[in-house]
């Protein structure tokens, strides 16, 4: 079956894949197209309207600054899904490369990549964010590194298992026996064929980049207020729930949660269709 | 003599994506006390769906669509779940081919026996592990008390269809089933288990249904031959008369096929064409007929098995 | 027990990775902890007094030398907002995060292992798809955003629960401490209105984070009861008779726990890590948010020490992890 063809049955065996994808497209324009889409200004605070529930004016109601949250809901699409797609690009590079190389060369590479592997593995993986973020500084930068090296092993190791595979197939032998060099090796006969594996693994990862962004901020660290980040303002709506004013936290954790659902579900559905022995 | 099992029009369908696959239709044989009786035919050929059937084993998308299977007075087919689970093991039990990975691996030997006893056997809690000893020496395991805490990785595949044998015969079953018991057994090791199953059936009068592609293992250990073909009986006969005279082409190409010292039906190329598709709504009545250089304008009737000699049927609208 | 001292000299290498990476953490934190400390009137002669005090102005490889000595000694350094030892800090707050997390895995497991065995049994019925459910919505809960909604329905809306503000409300006396666990050390002393209070407390907490921990737990169980479902040895125990909860429980399951037991460390790493968060929601005095609230604060020796600590209990936990998997399995004893 052509990759088209298989796509189009996946999905239509799949639909919860295919609502996955166009939930997807709305928070990838809610991303792109925040600021200009959304009803208020993110960051004017008005205290005549602090604290209104949601209603007419204000659908997700207003914190306890009078900032419109569905505004700031809309806005913090762009820093959260952005973070998270930067930290997974970037661990995409790092981590592939690493294990591409290490199951490629083996010997020493692939001795040191794996000592690094594990000594990552070693740390609760979240905690081991928060240190490194404290160390580093509070900044989204940070943060997205932070998220980018506790994904380190699981990248590292994909990607070095499915090379063994490949070269075991053999048709890198065949390939150096007519005369390829081995960088070039790499480039153009191993990583085409791990992409669409490690293509998979980016959107199983992305969710758990969102999680574990929005975690940093909520206990403080990573993005600051006023920014508009679905971590914060769940912290910020925290200590107004228990008195019942529970849109605040509400609409961003929410958000939140479905966009994280949404990855999830996408990347199994992709997963069905690049890798279809692992449909459980 | 009487029957131990009498199987009348058993039919088998599978539920798939692909369609409703008529894996048996209308099968019948009967096997009598302490005979030893052998299904044979190609893989796919439904023997194994057979046994699975009688014994209440077929997998969530088989379905048993007709027919009955009488073990003494007893319906297995009518018999529901909770009541077979009792028979299992207890009146009919069943060995099966790879026997290493056909035992817990996480359990030792012994206990697995034990569990079997406690069950079915009447042993007690107190003494089912010293009958279980008893069970691996009768099977002819040396050191039985020592290899009882054995796991099955820790041994030979000979000696876990050792233990698979003793685990079946545990409660002194009427009816054993020998799911292809030697595939996977070096050559020596397949005599040996072969001679431990027999001497097993003689000393506790059991009877035994083996169930083997291998023509000529059949020929040796089985009294009574049965021949299958796309979940078709086809024939069925005593050894000698079905060796000496077989009146079914497709038995008659299968002895063709089978060199006469030892061999398998693994070098049957030599029957052409492959088995019809058993999805299609309008599958021929004789299943063998597009490959069969016997068929004549006729074959496209109603078949059924019908006695050709003494104790010798055949399904064949042109038989030899 | 040779094999026990065998598993731990092979954690040793990690070990010291854990403590290397630990420093190196925290001794490039941007926040200059000395100035921090020395307060905003502070003179530049007091600053450097405070950095030779605590030793920042000497070379890192001097400072890692004198940082492995203390950690030999036990010593973990001072809390510079607080003014007392780490290790003891972490030691009076350790218990409470030990009783949440261990309440938490248990009642992740005593829900998803029975999801799901009853979602592979039964594949297809609607147990089937609430366990595919749980185990994908469950890993994408944010913990701090359940635990809020959670309050707000058992606290706010139904008032169930008492409010979210530790492990004992304020007219509640400690136990006296034994195990360091409320719930044990209640009954120990024969309270049983402290631990109905202590209970309360923990509920909510334990069940935010154990509904985070299930998915992943119910998820790999179904899918390795079903492969076990389907194997050889489970349609000998069939052919043989056995009754239907032998052959499930005493034939598979014990089986399909082994890939149960391996996830198992995973589950750990992220119930850690979650623990922070849900510890900062609920105000859980335990080292959590201790380190949280040292965080904010740039100061650097109780993160060190918690960082430090989690790594050591992650790495303490999957080897008892692995020897729980030599013990189901013989051929992991025999094998090596």
């Amino acid at each position: 079956m052509s990759t088209f063809g298989h796509i189009r049955y996946v999905l239509g065996e799949n639909p919860v894949t295919l609502g996955a994808a166009i939930l997807f497209a709305a928070y990838l324009s809610m991303a792109v197209f925040g600021p200009a889409i959304s009803p208020y200004d993110p960051l004017a605070s008005d205290t005549m309207r602090a604290l209104q529930a949601p209603g007419w004016h204000h659908w997700f109601g207003t914190d306890q600054l009078g900032r419109d949250i569905l505004s700031r809901v809309i806005v913090a699409a762009r820093v959260d899904i952005g973070i998270a797609l930067a930290s997974v690009a970037l661990v995409f590079a790092a981590g592939g490369l690493a294990g591409l190389a290490a199951g490629f060369f083996g010997g020493w590479v692939d001795a040191v990549v794996g000592r690094i592997a594990d000594t990552i593995m070693a740390f609760p993986l979240f905690i081991l964010a928060m240190g490194i973020v404290a160390a580093l500084g509070n900044t989204i930068p940070n943060i997205v590194l932070a998220t980018a090296i506790i994904n380190f092993p699981l990248y590292a190791r994909v990607a070095r298992a499915e090379t063994l595979t490949r070269r075991e197939a053999g048709f890198v032998d065949a390939a150096r026996l007519s005369g390829h060099r081995d960088g070039a090796l790499l480039l153009t006969q191993v990583l085409p064929n791990i992409m669409p594996i490690m293509v998979v693994q980016m959107s199983l990862t992305m969710g758990y980049a969102i999680l574990n962004a929005a975690g940093l901020s909520f206990i403080g660290l990573g993005v600051r207020p006023p920014t508009a980040e679905w971590g914060i303002m769940v912290a910020e709506g925290a200590s107004l729930i228990v008195s019942g004013e529970w849109w605040i936290a509400l609409f961003p954790g929410a958000t939140l949660m479905l966009a994280v659902f949404c990855f999830n579900l996408l990347g199994d559905g992709l997963r069905d269709i690049v890798d279809p022995r692992r449909r459980t | 003599m009487t029957d131990v099992l009498r199987v009348e029009d058993l039919s088998v369908a599978f539920h798939t994506r692909g369609g409703v696959v008529r894996a048996l239709d209308r099968v019948g044989f009967a096997v009598e006390a302490g005979q030893t009786m052998a299904l044979v035919g190609e893989s796919g050929s439904g023997k194994s769906v057979t046994a699975y059937a009688i014994m209440g084993l077929l997998e969530a998308a088989g379905r048993i669509t007709g027919g009955r299977a009488f073990l003494g007075d007893t319906d297995l087919v009518a018999t529901p779940a909770a009541a077979m689970a009792r028979i299992r093991g207890k009146r009919i039990a069943m060995i099966f081919q790879n026997p290493r990975a056909a035992l817990n691996p996480i359990r030792g030997v012994g206990k697995q026996i034990a569990d079997v006893l406690l069950r079915h056997g009447g042993a007690t809690r107190s003494n089912a592990w010293d009958r279980a000893i008893d069970a691996l020496r009768a099977v002819g395991i040396p050191d039985p008390s020592r290899r009882a805490k054995a796991y099955p990785f820790e041994l030979s595949g000979g000696m876990c269809q050792r233990v698979m044998i003793a685990i079946a015969v545990a409660a002194r079953p009427e009816l054993l089933i020998a799911d292809e018991p030697t595939t996977g057994l070096d050559v020596t090791t397949q005599a040996v288990v072969m001679d431990l199953i027999g001497e097993m059936a003689r000393d506790t009068g059991m009877a035994t249904i083996l169930i083997t592609h291998d023509l000529a293992l059949a020929a040796e250990r089985a009294g009574r031959i049965a021949v299958m073909h796309a979940g078709h009986m086809v024939e069925e006969a005593d050894t000698a008369s079905l060796l000496a005279g077989p009146r079914h082409p497709y038995t008659a190409r299968l002895i063709a096929a089978t060199p006469t010292a030892a061999g398998s039906l693994e070098s049957l190329q030599s029957v052409p064409g492959g088995l019809p598709d058993l999805r299609s709504a309008s599958i021929p009545h004789c299943r063998y007929a597009a490959r069969c250089e016997r068929s004549v304008p006729g074959c496209d009737a109603v078949l059924a098995m019908r006695p050709v000699a003494d104790r010798h049927a055949v399904a064949c609208w042109n038989p030899l | 027990m040779r094999a026990v001292l065998f598993r731990l000299a092979g954690a040793l290498p990690t070990l010291c990775g854990v403590v290397l990476v630990t420093f190196l953490l925290t001794r490039v934190l941007p926040g200059d902890t000395a100035t921090y400390f020395a307060g905003p009137t502070a003179s530049a002669e007091s600053i450097a007094q405070i950095k030779a005090s605590l030793g920042l102005d000497l070379p890192l490889y001097e400072q890692f030398w004198r940082y492995i000595i203390a950690l030999v000694h036990g010593d973990l350094g001072m809390s510079l907002t607080t003014g007392q030892p780490v290790r003891m800090e972490l030691l009076n707050r350790l218990p409470a995060s030990a009783e949440l997390t261990l309440c938490a895995l248990f009642l992740a497991i005593g829900i998803a292992v029975p999801l799901g065995v009853l979602a592979a049994v039964r594949q297809g019925s609607w147990i089937d798809h609430l366990c595919r459910i749980v185990a994908t919505a469950g890993v994408s809960l944010p913990v701090f955003f359940t635990g809020l909604l959670l309050i707000y329905v058992f606290y706010f809306l139904l008032g169930w629960l008492p409010a979210p503000l530790g492990r004992l409300d304020a007219f509640a006396m400690a136990p006296h401490a034994v195990t360091g666990f409320y719930l044990i050390d209640t009954l120990l002393g024969g309270d049983v209105e402290t631990f109905r209070a202590a209970a309360a407390q923990i509920v909510l907490p334990a069940g935010t984070l154990a509904l985070f921990a299930l998915a992943p737990i119910a998820r790999i169980t179904r899918a390795s009861m079903l492969a076990v479902l389907g194997s050889e040895f489970i349609r000998t125990a069939r052919a043989s008779g056995l009754s239907s909860g032998t052959v499930v429980l005493t034939y598979a399951l014990r089986n399909a726990l082994l890939p149960v037991v391996t996830v198992l460390g995973m589950v750990f790493s992220f119930l850690l890590g979650a623990n922070v968060l849900v510890e900062k929601v609920f105000a859980w005095p335990g080292i959590g948010s201790y380190a949280v609230e040292a965080l904010i604060a740039s100061d650097y020796a109780p993160v060190q020490g918690f960082v430090l600590t989690m790594a050591v209990l992650y790495v303490l936990l999957n080897l008892g992890i692995d020897l729980l998997n030599r013990a189901i399995d013989p051929r992991a004893r025999r094998g090596a």
